[in-house]
């Protein structure tokens, strides 16, 4: 191939939007010897073995927690919500935590699928796929609690833009208004997102679902009707890329304007604790450090019971670590904050509210969420700690239940002393709250579980445009061309295929 | 080396019966694929296509393809979302039914930034995806290149090139020639049988 063949515009148009990449010039995090062949194989392997008895347990023990789920919602729309530990004052309690603890989790799958993506962090594409079908369903289980706290769902129409009986309208002054867009805004996109990620890969298994068998053939049909006909065609992949990138760059603005709207719910109270400024810089934080958490927890399960060792390596694993370790920190610095300007706000009800929050009735919940948000990340500063499987899946689980601990603490410990003495009061949980919580485990494990099982659980057609020799050697005359050649040139040992 | 097949036999007197769709040709390497697609393009040649695993860099260039206009769908319909937004609220709150809520006016704006924010997000993800699929023409579950056995390898990892019978530079004897003079892995025509 030679240079003379492209003009400068030519150039430029090649360079497109994916040019910076490889400016990056970023190590090979694949092991050597890795072809797109073997890689069509690692990864469509889930879904075409014979299913494996862990995940038949795995299963059960999923669907029994979401017959937990189905029990607690009919009982609490038998009875209504008096059946949760809610009171006066203690109005929003384990409902909004777990709301704001599930979608936070959410937030890592589009942090890691839209802004990785934007800073292009090749080594996402290992893990996108996967954190992409934990939004979808984290935000799923979300959904559930704030339809329920309004305490009669069947009206729950009410809070959306369509005309009614009585004539009236969403009043959108309300944050909750806000909250209503953004969190079906989210759904629907990152379920956009993810679908688009798909085509190439569910073509893949489109492809090779050859048999004639009765199950062959469902999965051809199946795999063939939501692969929509894709043929790999250039002309697609252009306008492909092109949306990608648009979506991604959408995400972005889009998951950071979530949780700062899921913050304004608090922020715009006056409410003391809640009414800060700090509020959506460190929710977003928050959300992205229990994401994460919850990425690498699920990732090491299914990574040894799939034998995707050689997909997710320990570098995308101590990646995430330090991610962690940063997010963790900034929470940790956003703790001290609030507390500096609540002393230094002087404004006495403010001044309780922390104190009360670190020595009063829930210092218990306080000092879990130090320990496990801000104390035990710092583990991983030290690299034999990062590098440790054992280590990062437990501190992974501690951070999701520190983060938890979080959105408990700033909910209670605000409503229960708030203002007048004589309204203060104390809360804990009923059963059906404790059911609920644990319920949505097992619908988001059910949905796992299928998801692991009929989909790619790792973006194929991504993974293999970073291997080393998926480009042409010698680029079409621009900068990139050469740093490319140090990595041909350390690949060229491997034989190709 | 090149192998050459194609799908039905006794195309050359047969045109009544098989009409030529394309002709198929396939390479090991991206290298293979980017180069011959250069050919044909500096040939002369509109309908062809490249059909890869993932996209490869450089191949627009190489096709001698224009940008694509989806930012533009994509812009007015986040554009759509944004007005219509405001719009909404302004109707529904200021105008339908006007209260007044925290001593503002009914429809003051700085409180309608977070739902138009959120229409403009939610309209040009539309714009995107739909704009994606009118582009492509997708879904089309048919089409003459699935009859070729070999092609299921273009979403594993072969790279193939495929040039429309209907391009007005196609001609069988002609374009078979430039494209042997690609070195590819193999070679087939796909013909259509008319319904």
């Amino acid at each position: 191939m030679s240079e003379a063949h492209f003009s400068p515009v030519e150039q430029e148009l090649a360079l497109g939007a994916e040019g910076p990449i490889e400016f990056l010039g970023e190590r090979n995090l694949l092991p050597p010897g890795t072809t797109m062949r073997s890689l069509t194989d690692t990864i469509c392997a889930p879904t075409e073995m014979k299913t494996p008895k862990a995940w038949w347990i795995g299963f059960a023990i999923a669907l029994f927690g979401a017959g937990i789920l189905g029990g607690s919602i009919s009982w609490l729309l038998y009875r209504g919500v008096g059946v949760w530990g809610n009171n006066s004052p203690v109005s929003w309690a384990w409902d909004i935590t777990n709301f704001v603890w599930w979608i936070g989790i959410g937030h890592a799958g589009t942090l890691i699928s839209a802004i990785l993506f934007l800073f292009r962090q090749k080594w996402r594409t290992s893990i996108n796929r996967f954190a992409e079908a934990m939004t979808i369903f984290a935000v799923m289980c979300a959904g559930i609690f704030p339809g329920l706290h309004t305490g009669r769902p069947w009206f729950d129409y009410y809070m959306f833009p369509l005309p009614n009986q009585m004539g009236l309208w969403p009043q959108f002054k309300s944050p909750l208004m806000w909250d209503i867009f953004a969190v079906s805004t989210y759904f629907t996109v990152s379920a956009l997102f993810w679908f688009i990620g798909l085509i190439p890969d569910l073509a893949t298994l489109r492809d090779r679902s050859t048999g004639n068998s009765r199950a062959q053939k469902i999965r051809r049909f199946a795999y063939g009707f939501f692969s929509l006909g894709w043929r790999g065609s250039n002309r697609h992949w252009q306008h492909y890329e092109r949306a990608y990138l648009i979506l991604a760059g959408l995400s972005a603005p889009l998951v950071l304007s979530v949780h700062s709207i899921v913050s304004f719910d608090f922020a715009t109270s006056v409410e003391p604790g809640w009414h800060t400024t700090i509020f959506p810089p460190y929710f977003v934080a928050g959300a992205v450090f229990s994401g994460f958490a919850m990425v690498l927890t699920l990732m090491l399960i299914c990574r040894a019971v799939f034998g995707m060792k050689d997909v997710v390596t320990m570098k995308h694993l101590e990646l995430m670590n330090k991610i962690m370790l940063t997010t963790g920190s900034l929470v940790g610095y956003a703790y001290a904050m609030e507390f500096f300007v609540a002393y230094y706000s002087g404004n006495q009800y403010e001044r309780y509210v922390f104190l009360n929050r670190a020595t009063g009735p829930y210092a218990w919940a306080y000092w879990s969420m130090i320990a496990c948000n801000v104390i035990f990340p710092q583990v991983f500063w030290f690299k034999r700690m990062r590098t440790s499987i054992p280590v990062m899946f437990v501190v992974s689980i501690l951070i999701n239940v520190g983060m938890w601990f979080e959105r408990f603490v700033i909910i209670v410990t605000t409503l229960h002393r708030d203002y007048i003495p004589a309204s203060w009061g104390m809360y804990s949980p009923t059963i059906w709250d404790m059911g609920l919580y644990l319920g949505t485990f097992g619908f988001f494990f059910t949905c796992f579980l299928l998801f692991l099982r009929w989909l790619p659980m790792i973006a194929l057609a991504e993974v293999k445009a970073t291997l080393p020799n998926a480009h042409p050697h010698a680029s079409h005359g621009t900068d990139h061309a050469h740093e490319e050649h140090d990595h041909h040139d350390a690949a060229a040992a491997v034989p190709a295929e | 080396m090149t192998t050459t097949t194609t799908n039905t036999v006794g195309a050359d007197e047969g045109v009544e019966e098989h009409i030529a769709s394309l002709f198929l040709a396939e390479y090991e390497t991206p290298d293979g694929v980017v180069d011959a697609a250069m050919k044909l393009r500096d040939a002369g040649y509109k309908k062809f296509d490249t059909h890869t695993p993932y996209p490869i860099h450089g191949m627009d260039a190489a096709m001698g393809m224009r940008d694509t206009p989806l930012g533009w769908i994509v812009f007015v319909m986040g554009l759509t979302g944004c007005i219509a937004g405001f719009l909404m609220m302004t109707w529904m709150n200021g105008i339908d039914y006007p209260l007044i809520i925290g001593g503002k006016p009914p429809d003051a704006i700085p409180s309608m930034v977070p739902v138009m924010f959120e229409m403009t997000v939610l309209l040009s993800a539309f714009g995107a995806v739909f704009g994606l699929f009118g582009l492509c023409q997708l879904p089309r579950h048919h089409h003459p290149i699935f009859n070729s056995e070999r092609f299921a390898r273009a979403t594993d990892d072969r790279f193939f090139l495929s040039v429309d019978a209907a391009d007005p530079k196609f001609d069988l004897e002609k374009t078979r020639a430039l494209l042997q003079g690609t070195a590819p892995a193999h070679l087939e025509l796909i013909e259509e049988y008319p319904s």
